[in-house]
C-alpha cells in the first residue's frame, strides 16, 4: 500500500513532459540547483587553475614561455593573480561549499521537500551564472582583464590612467556585485527554509552540524556583504561618474575603501570555512561511529567564531596607513578568535578517540581537512600579532598561510563532501582505490607547493612580483629552487585532478549501484532513494532523535537513524 | 637577546628594532607551532592509528557534554588564553617600539613611491630637510649607521608600501598623505628596497636599494653629489 502510494508520488513529480533543457536548467529542484552550481563552481575552478598554472610557470622559470599561453608579461602577470584570487573566492569556494552543498543538504537533511523559495533559488543560480559569465567577459574588453589584485584597492583599481585596465576594472566590479546578489538570494533561502521547514520532531539540537553552520555561514555572509556592494557602487561611480569617494586629491579617501572590503573580506573567510568544517563534521562522525564530541560546543565555537569575525578586519591593514593605535585593539580581537577556532578542532579531534575509525575516500579528505587547516590556522598567529606582521604582512607567508585554509576549505572540503554523498546524488558508488590515489596524489602535492612559499615568504618574498630577478636579495639560487619545487608540485597536483574526473565519470556510467544508505549513518537524506526524487520522499520522515548517534551502548546496530522510531 | 633569531639565519638584521620584531616571530614560533602545533599534530596522528577500527570491537558512546568529558577542551582552552595573552602582550610591545613610539631623529628622509620608482629626499650638508641643499636621488637611499631617522613617505598615484626587509620594516605609502615612521640602522652596507603593494604594470620593477654608510663615507658622497650638483 505505501509502495504503491511512494510510485505513484514519484511518478506524479519527475513530470515526464518536461524537456531535458527544462529539467536542467530551469529546475526549481534544490538537488538540479546543487548540480548546476557545483559543475558551473568546478568549470570556473578550472580557469582559476589554470591562471595558477600560468604564472607558477613564470615565477618558476622566468621567461618561459609557458604551454597554452606563451610569454607572461607583466601586464599578463597581474591580471592572472587578480583572477585567480577573484574566481577561487567568489566563484568556486562560495558557488560549491555554500550553494551546492547548502542546496543539496539543507532539504534532505530536515527533511523537507524542497527550499522555502524554490523559484528564487532558481533567479540565485541564473543570476550566479550571469556573473560568472560577466567575469569571463572582462578578460577579452579591451585593455584585458582586471590587473590591480582581487581586493580591489583605489586608486588602482579607480582610475584606468593607473590601472591600464580601464574597462577591465568596471567589469570586473560588476561581476563582484552581481555575485554578491545571487548570494544574498541564496543566503534568504537556506535560513528560511532551515528554520521553517524542518521535519516534525526536528528540535534544535537535532539540526545536523553541517546545516548549522551553512545557516550561521548564510547569516554572517548577509550581516558582512552590505558595506561591500555599497563600496563596490562607490568604486564603479568613482571608475565611470567622476565621483571621488576614494581619491585623495578631491578629498576622498582610499584607506575607506581598505575598510569597506575587509569587514566584508574577513567574515568571508568564515562563510566558506563553516560549511567545509560542518562536512567534516558530519564524516568524522560517521566513518569513526562516534557520536560528535559535545555538539553544543561545536555550535557555540561556530556562532562565537562567527560574531568575532566582524572585529577582526583592521588586521589587513596593520601597516596600511592606519592609526597605529588601533592595531593594538584589532591584534587582540584578532588572537581571541584563535580560540573558538582552536576549541572547534579540539572537538573533532576528540571525537576520534575512542572511535572505530575506517579509512574510506571521504574520510581521508576530512581527516585530511584537520591536519592540514591546523598549519592555516597557527601560522595565523604570526600574522595576527602586529609586530611580526610588520615584517611578514603581503609576503609569500601571507600568501602560504592563507592557502593553508583556503586550500582545505574549498578544495579538500569539496572532495570531501563530493565523495561522500556521490552515492546520494548520483546512485552509483564512486571506486574507492581511485579515490585514495587521487588523496594522496592532492594531498602530498599540496604541501608540497605551500610548505616552501612559508620559506620564501620568511626570506623575503613579496607577493605579486612577477619577476625576482630584479631584486638581488630575492634571486638566490636557493630562493628559485624553493620556487621551481612548489611549481612542480602544482604541476603534479594538477595533474593528478584527471583521476578525479575519471573516477566521477566511469562511477557515474558504470559505478556500482548505491544503496539508499551505504555508510549507514543517521541524517535523514541516507533515509531517501539514491538518487532522491523530485520532492525527496513520498513521505516527508519524523525525527525522534538527533543526528550523531552511533554505538549506542546496548544496541545491535552502531548506528540510529535520526527518523527510525525507538 | 636570545642569540640569532630564525629570519636572521637567512635575512640580516640591520636595524635598531629587526631584533625585536625576530623575537615575536621566534616566541609564536616555540609557543604555537613547536609547541601547540606538533602536540595536537601527534595526538591527532596517533588517534587515528589507536581507533582504527577493529573486528568485534565497537565504538565508545561518549556525548562530551559531561564535566569530565569537557575537560579535555576546557583545559587546552584556558592554556590558550594563557598564550595569547603572552603573545599579545610581546606583539603589542613591539609594534609600540616600531609604529607608535619615535625617538629623537637625528635626520629627516622624505621618501617618495610612485609609478614605478622609489625616489628619496636626503638632507644635504646643513642636516635639514627642505633646504637648498637637499639631494635628490632615484632609487637608492642613503643612511649613516647608527643614526636614527624620521621618514615621510608619501607617494603620488597609486598606493605603494616601502619594504626594508633587512630593517624588518614595512610602511604603505597613501597618496594625499604623509605617514611618518622611524628607523635606525646598526650595520653598513647595501640592501634591497621593495614595493610591496600591489602598483600596477611595473609593481615588479621596482627595485630600490639602501646604502648605510659610515659617516666618513657619507660626508664623501655627501661633498661629491654636492660638487657635481654645483658644477652643472
Amino acid at each position: 500500500m505505501v509502495v504503491q502510494h511512494a510510485e505513484h508520488h514519484e511518478e506524479h513529480a519527475h513530470h515526464p513532459q518536461e524537456s531535458w533543457f527544462r529539467h536542467y536548467f530551469l529546475s526549481t529542484d534544490h538537488k538540479i540547483i546543487c548540480f548546476q552550481y557545483m559543475f558551473t563552481g568546478m568549470a570556473m575552478g578550472l580557469v582559476g587553475a589554470f591562471f595558477a598554472y600560468v604564472f607558477r610557470m613564470q615565477m618558476a622559470f622566468p621567461g618561459v614561455h609557458v604551454p597554452g599561453w606563451g610569454l607572461v608579461t607583466p601586464a599578463d602577470y597581474n591580471m592572472l593573480i587578480t583572477n585567480h584570487g577573484a574566481i577561487m573566492i567568489f566563484w568556486v569556494a562560495m558557488p560549491v561549499l555554500i550553494a551546492a552543498f547548502g542546496n543539496y543538504l539543507i532539504p534532505l537533511m530536515i527533511g523537507a521537500d524542497d527550499m522555502v523559495f524554490p523559484r528564487i533559488n532558481r533567479l540565485s543560480y541564473q543570476i550566479f551564472l550571469l556573473s560568472a559569465l560577466v567575469l569571463i567577459v572582462s578578460f577579452f574588453v579591451p585593455g584585458g582583464g582586471f590587473a590591480g589584485a582581487w581586493t580591489m584597492y583605489p586608486p588602482l583599481s579607480a582610475k584606468a590612467q593607473y590601472s591600464l585596465t580601464g574597462d577591465g576594472s568596471t567589469v570586473f566590479v560588476f561581476a563582484v556585485a552581481l555575485e554578491f546578489v545571487a548570494f544574498l538570494l541564496g543566503g534568504i533561502n537556506f535560513v528560511t527554509t532551515a528554520m521553517n521547514s524542518r521535519a516534525p520532531g526536528m528540535k534544535i539540537y537535532d539540526i545536523p552540524i553541517v546545516v548549522w553552520m551553512i545557516v550561521i555561514a548564510s547569516l554572517l555572509f548577509m550581516a558582512s556583504v552590505g558595506p561591500l556592494i555599497a563600496g563596490a557602487i562607490m568604486l564603479l561611480f568613482d571608475q565611470r561618474l567622476g565621483t571621488a569617494f576614494f581619491d585623495p586629491n578631491r578629498g576622498g579617501d582610499p584607506i575607506l575603501w581598505q575598510h569597506l572590503f575587509w569587514f566584508f573580506g574577513h567574515p568571508e573567510v568564515y562563510v566558506v570555512l563553516l560549511p567545509a568544517v560542518g562536512i567534516v563534521a558530519e564524516i568524522i562522525t560517521v566513518f569513526s561511529r562516534k557520536k560528535l564530541f559535545a555538539y553544543k560546543t561545536v555550535l557555540s565555537t561556530a556562532i562565537a567564531t562567527g560574531v568575532l569575525s566582524f572585529t577582526v578586519w583592521a588586521h589587513h591593514q596593520f601597516v596600511a596607513g592606519i592609526d597605529p593605535r588601533m592595531a593594538n585593539i584589532f591584534t587582540v580581537t584578532t588572537l581571541i578568535i584563535s580560540i573558538p577556532i582552536a576549541e572547534m578542532m579540539f572537538v573533532y579531534i576528540a571525537t576520534l578517540y575512542g572511535g572505530s575509525i575506517t579509512l574510506t575516500t571521504p574520510m581521508l579528505w576530512a581527516l585530511g581537512f584537520i591536519g592540514s587547516f591546523l598549519i592555516g590556522g597557527v601560522t595565523g598567529i604570526f600574522l595576527g600579532s602586529s609586530g611580526a606582521d610588520i615584517y611578514l604582512h603581503d609576503t609569500y607567508f601571507v600568501l602560504a598561510h592563507f592557502h593553508y585554509t583556503f586550500f582545505p576549505i574549498a578544495i579538500i572540503g569539496t572532495y570531501a563532501g563530493l565523495t561522500f554523498w556521490f552515492p546520494k546524488m548520483f546512485g552509483k558508488m564512486m571506486n574507492d582505490t581511485l579515490g585514495k590515489w587521487h588523496f594522496w596524489l592532492t594531498f602530498i602535492p599540496f604541501n608540497c607547493i605551500f610548505i616552501p612559499l612559508f620559506f620564501t615568504g620568511m626570506l623575503g618574498d613579496h607577493r605579486r612580483i612577477f619577476d625576482y630577478s630584479n631584486f638581488s636579495e630575492l634571486s638566490t639560487p636557493m630562493l628559485q629552487h624553493l620556487r621551481a619545487f612548489a611549481t612542480v608540485s602544482l604541476l603534479v597536483m594538477l595533474t593528478a585532478q584527471t583521476l578525479f574526473v575519471y573516477n566521477f565519470v566511469t562511477s557515474l556510467l558504470w559505478g556500482k549501484k548505491a544503496e539508499k544508505n551505504p555508510w549507514k549513518a543517521n541524517t535523514l537524506e541516507w533515509t531517501a532513494n539514491s538518487p532522491p526524487p523530485h520532492g525527496n520522499w513520498a513521505t516527508l520522515p519524523t525525527v525522534y532523535r538527533g543526528p550523531y548517534e552511533y554505538s549506542v551502548p546496548d544496541r545491535a546496530e552502531d548506528y540510529w537513524p535520526q527518523n527510525a522510531p525507538s | 637577546m636570545f642569540g640569532k633569531g630564525i629570519i636572521e639565519y637567512w635575512v640580516p638584521a640591520v636595524s635598531s628594532y629587526a631584533h625585536d620584531i625576530d623575537f615575536i616571530f621566534d616566541t609564536v614560533f616555540w609557543i604555537v607551532i613547536a609547541f601547540w602545533f606538533v602536540v595536537v599534530e601527534a595526538l591527532f596522528l596517533w588517534l587515528i592509528v589507536r581507533y582504527r577500527k577493529k573486528d568485534g570491537v565497537k565504538a565508545q558512546y561518549i556525548t562530551g557534554e559531561q564535566k569530565h568529558e569537557k575537560r579535555f577542551i576546557t583545559w587546552p582552552h584556558y592554556l590558550i588564553m594563557v598564550c595569547d595573552v603572552v603573545i599579545v602582550a610581546i606583539a603589542i610591545n613591539v609594534w609600540y617600539k616600531v609604529k607608535q613610539d619615535a625617538p629623537p631623529a637625528d635626520e629627516t628622509v622624505r621618501i617618495v613611491g610612485q609609478q614605478w620608482a622609489w625616489s628619496f629626499v636626503h638632507p644635504g650638508p646643513d642636516g635639514k630637510l627642505d633646504t637648498a641643499d637637499d639631494i635628490r636621488t632615484v632609487d637608492e637611499l642613503h643612511l649613516v649607521v647608527n643614526r636614527t631617522y624620521l621618514y615621510k613617505l608619501e607617494a603620488r598615484d597609486v598606493l605603494h608600501s616601502l619594504s626594508i626587509p633587512v630593517f624588518r620594516l614595512k610602511q604603505d605609502a597613501i597618496p594625499g598623505r604623509i605617514v611618518t615612521g622611524w628607523f635606525k640602522p646598526i650595520k653598513t652596507g647595501t640592501y634591497d628596497i621593495q614595493c610591496a603593494e600591489i602598483c600596477g604594470f611595473g609593481h615588479g620593477l621596482m627595485p630600490a636599494r639602501v646604502i648605510i654608510e659610515t659617516p666618513e663615507q657619507h660626508t664623501a658622497w655627501l661633498s661629491a653629489h654636492s660638487a657635481s650638483a654645483a658644477g652643472e
